[in-house]
């Protein structure tokens, strides 16, 4: 059986089996940041055959500095408005500055009475409504780009989210679809996606009709903390998670103690990755850590080994889910 | 009755579209007259969120007493339920064949969404 | 005078700075976790419990009553919160920002508001450290105005410390604004370098005086030193790159308290924290939407 049939029949993903044919997407999340995530994900995308790779932690996006991609098409990315006061027609009613409920109508200068922070201004339209003077405009909001590229592993989409933009996921989703189109225009079996961290819109909008999530965390209490947080993200949308805890020799009580946290959670151990330094001076070579070689790189090709295995829904010794 | 097919096209030749909140278009076909139009669902495709909600009012206006779609999400279930709108998910195929499924009973009206939010 | 620690790229040591500061700094201190995704300040300083509060959003109400579906609370929300459908009008509050519009444009007044809670802000103390943290439930959606929440239960004197979020987006933003001061955390690698750069440009643009701390320094290489030197910025104090640090960090110890040689330099950064001049007279403070709302 293709890994696409084998996933289909063994995961209990509401829906998805029945529709069209879907390409399998793994999100590889984290919760906290800097638990190592993206140095994965780079790392599987060089052992995975007919990958397309989705870089959705698009509020600081550094996949492709290890990627190094060719980027053949740019595209912006336009959400939401922003409110603008014309000052010529501007009367200094200041009923802007009282409705505003985000403090984003300050003080002007010289002969602006009112002006209004975009970086505060949440696009809400309240004060465009009710200026007596009609002297606020309303354009829609340049919130960043995102690029379809080309990189030695295969396909890569990503993006640039920009300063102070609303954050809501859409821009992860975009790229999320574009990857989608990109694997079945190439005709390949799996779509990785690096994920952002937290729990919030952005992490939601790229869990949401993945085939699976990989929580990749650490053996700290902050790594622990996250992870629950997460887990219970992806188990409120009943998509099977899997973890594995990097770094994991720093502190040995935490990562067996943080195992058994994720197992309390439903999740399967794929399995856990040395602390090394190789991994920093890959990043510093701008090449991947399996590149590289290594402890880390041996672990890494290990825990890819059984995700995938995990995927399929098959066993590995020592571990059933 | 004015029946509402998800769709990926404006024909009724075109591929049903499985999302209902950020489908690419809307047909409605009247039942009784073969009357056909189409619209776009340009209000829930842009939509950072609430495109279920967004999509519901648009086939709303447009008259839809029936929706046929691949999957509804509940914030859409809820206002299409609102709206007095019959939900029937699950199907496939083109926007003919989709009607045909309903004509013949094949397609199972919908008590709930079918899944989760942001699914699509 | 309000000082955020903030960092392009999450896991340089925000938190780790944010803690350790507080702690090095002389007097009463207010330290604010506004990182609500995933608050950790908690984790490294026993504090006794203080307060809880949840904290929510002012949502519409419809009175069906006096509602004659004219759609203008429909037609002005910019989330899709509010809509008329079939014979009523339909509130989904979990899209709904909070900005109180469709309340106001109601031509029939037929709109009130209720809070619709979002999160708690936690208020808790360990010694001379004041915490208040802002925790988001899982599931939801808005996080600026939690973190708007935390904000405005800030002190109006003394130092008051942010652990901000991660990233250059609202959430960052709505964390940042109206500091005296923004202490970037960075590691020396590529990613650390890239999300610095970033992170500079953000607060560059937020007209707020910056400088950096290099994390874990001497493990990757010397590109953020020039790229700071470059822009002339300040590098306030760099944490070696030392295996004890990380396991310390890892068990959840302070790192003032468990390794040798750390206080010293966190007592630097206090210092040279305590000099910064305030530039924030007259800015708006933040307001709790719970007053707004009454």
């Amino acid at each position: 059986m293709s890994t696409r049939e084998s996933l289909s029949a063994s995961l209990p993903v509401a829906g998805i089996q029945a529709v069209r044919a879907h390409v399998p997407e793994l999100v590889v999340i984290s919760g906290k940041g800097g638990t190592g995530k993206t140095s994965v994900v780079a790392s599987f995308a060089v052992l995975a055959e007919d990958v397309v790779v989705a870089d959705c932690d698009v509020d600081a996006a550094d996949l492709h500095l290890v990627l190094a991609p060719e980027i053949l098409e740019t595209h912006s990315f336009v959400s939401g408005h922003e409110a603008v006061i014309r000052q010529g027609d501007c009367d200094a009613s200041g009923t802007c500055h009282e409705v505003c409920r985000y403090g984003a109508v300050i003080a002007g200068e010289g002969s602006s009475a009112f002006v209004i922070d975009p970086l505060a201004c949440e696009g809400c339209g309240v004060c465009v409504e009710l200026c007596p003077s009609r002297a606020i405009d309303f354009p829609e909001r340049d919130c960043g780009e995102w690029f379809l590229s080309t990189t030695r592993m295969g396909p890569l989409v990503h993006a640039r989210l920009g300063i102070a933009a609303e954050n809501s996921g859409k821009l992860v989703s975009i790229v999320r679809n574009e990857a989608r189109n990109a694997a079945a225009g190439n005709g390949c079996s799996m779509i990785l996606v690096d994920g952002p961290p937290g729990i919030g819109c952005p992490v939601i909008a790229a869990v949401t009709g993945a085939a699976g999530v990989l929580v990749v965390t650490e053996p700290t209490v902050s790594g622990a903390h996250d992870m629950d947080r997460v887990l219970e993200l992806a188990a409120h949308f009943q998509i099977p998670a899997a973890v594995c805890v990097n770094r994991w020799d720093i502190n040995p009580e935490g990562a067996e103690s943080i195992e058994a946290r994720a197992r309390n959670h439903g999740a399967a151990i794929v399995g856990r990755i040395r602390y090394d330094a190789a991994v920093t001076r890959a990043q510093v070579e701008g090449r991947t850590v399996v590149e590289l070689g290594g402890d880390a790189a041996d672990d890494i090709r290990v825990v890819w080994d059984r995700v995938q295995r995990w995927m399929e829904g098959s066993t590995f010794p020592g571990e059933e889910f | 009755m004015k029946v509402v097919v998800t769709s990926m096209g404006e024909g009724v030749d075109s591929e049903v579209d499985p999302r209902f909140g950020r489908a690419s278009k809307f047909v409605l076909v009247d039942t009784e007259t073969s009357e056909t139009t189409s619209a776009d669902n340009s209000a829930g495709v842009d939509a950072t969120h609430g495109a279920g909600v967004q999509a519901a009012e648009t086939i709303s206006r447009l008259g839809a007493e029936c929706l046929i779609t691949g999957h509804c999400g509940p914030k859409a279930f809820r206002a299409l339920q609102a709206a007095g709108i019959e939900v029937y998910t699950g199907a496939s195929g083109t926007v003919t064949e989709a009607i045909e499924q309903l004509r013949s009973g094949d397609l199972q009206r919908s008590g709930g969404p079918d899944v989760g939010g942001h699914w699509g | 005078m309000i000082v955020a620690i903030a960092s392009g790229k999450g896991g340089t040591g925000k938190t780790t700075v944010a803690v350790n500061l507080a702690l090095s700094l002389s007097g009463n201190v207010q330290l604010l976790d506004c990182d609500v995704e995933a608050p950790n300040v908690h984790l490294f300083l026993e504090a006794q419990p203080e307060g809880r509060e949840v904290v929510g959003i002012p949502v519409p109400v419809v009175d069906a009553d006096l509602c004659n579906q004219c759609g203008e609370c429909s037609r002005l929300c910019q989330y899709n919160a509010i809509a008329v459908l079939g014979t009523g009008v339909m509130v989904f509050p979990e899209l709904c920002h909070g900005c109180g519009g469709c309340a106001l444009v109601c031509p029939e007044d037929a709109i009130s508001e209720v809070m619709r809670p979002i999160g708690v802000v936690e208020e808790s103390r360990s010694g001379s450290v004041h915490l208040v943290q802002g925790r988001l439930y899982v599931g939801e959606a808005l996080v600026p105005p939690l973190i708007r929440e935390v904000r405005a239960r800030s002190c109006e004197e003394g130092v008051v410390l942010i652990d901000a979020p991660p990233g250059t987006s609202c959430s960052m933003i709505a964390a940042v604004r109206g500091s005296d001061f923004v202490v970037l955390v960075t590691e020396p690698t590529p990613f650390g370098l890239n999300d610095l750069e970033l992170a500079v440009e953000t607060v560059r643009v937020l007209g707020i005086p910056c400088g950096v701390v290099i994390n874990r320094a001497g493990a990757g290489d010397d590109r953020v030193q020039e790229y700071c030197a470059a822009e002339g910025l300040e590098i306030l104090l760099e944490i070696p790159d030392d295996r004890r640090i990380a396991e310390a960090y890892a068990r959840g110890l302070t790192l003032v308290d468990a390794i040798p040689g750390i206080r010293p330099l966190f007592a630097s950064l206090a210092a040279r924290i305590e000099a910064v001049p305030p530039i924030t007279a007259g800015y708006p403070v933040e307001k709790s939407l719970a007053d707004v709302h009454s």
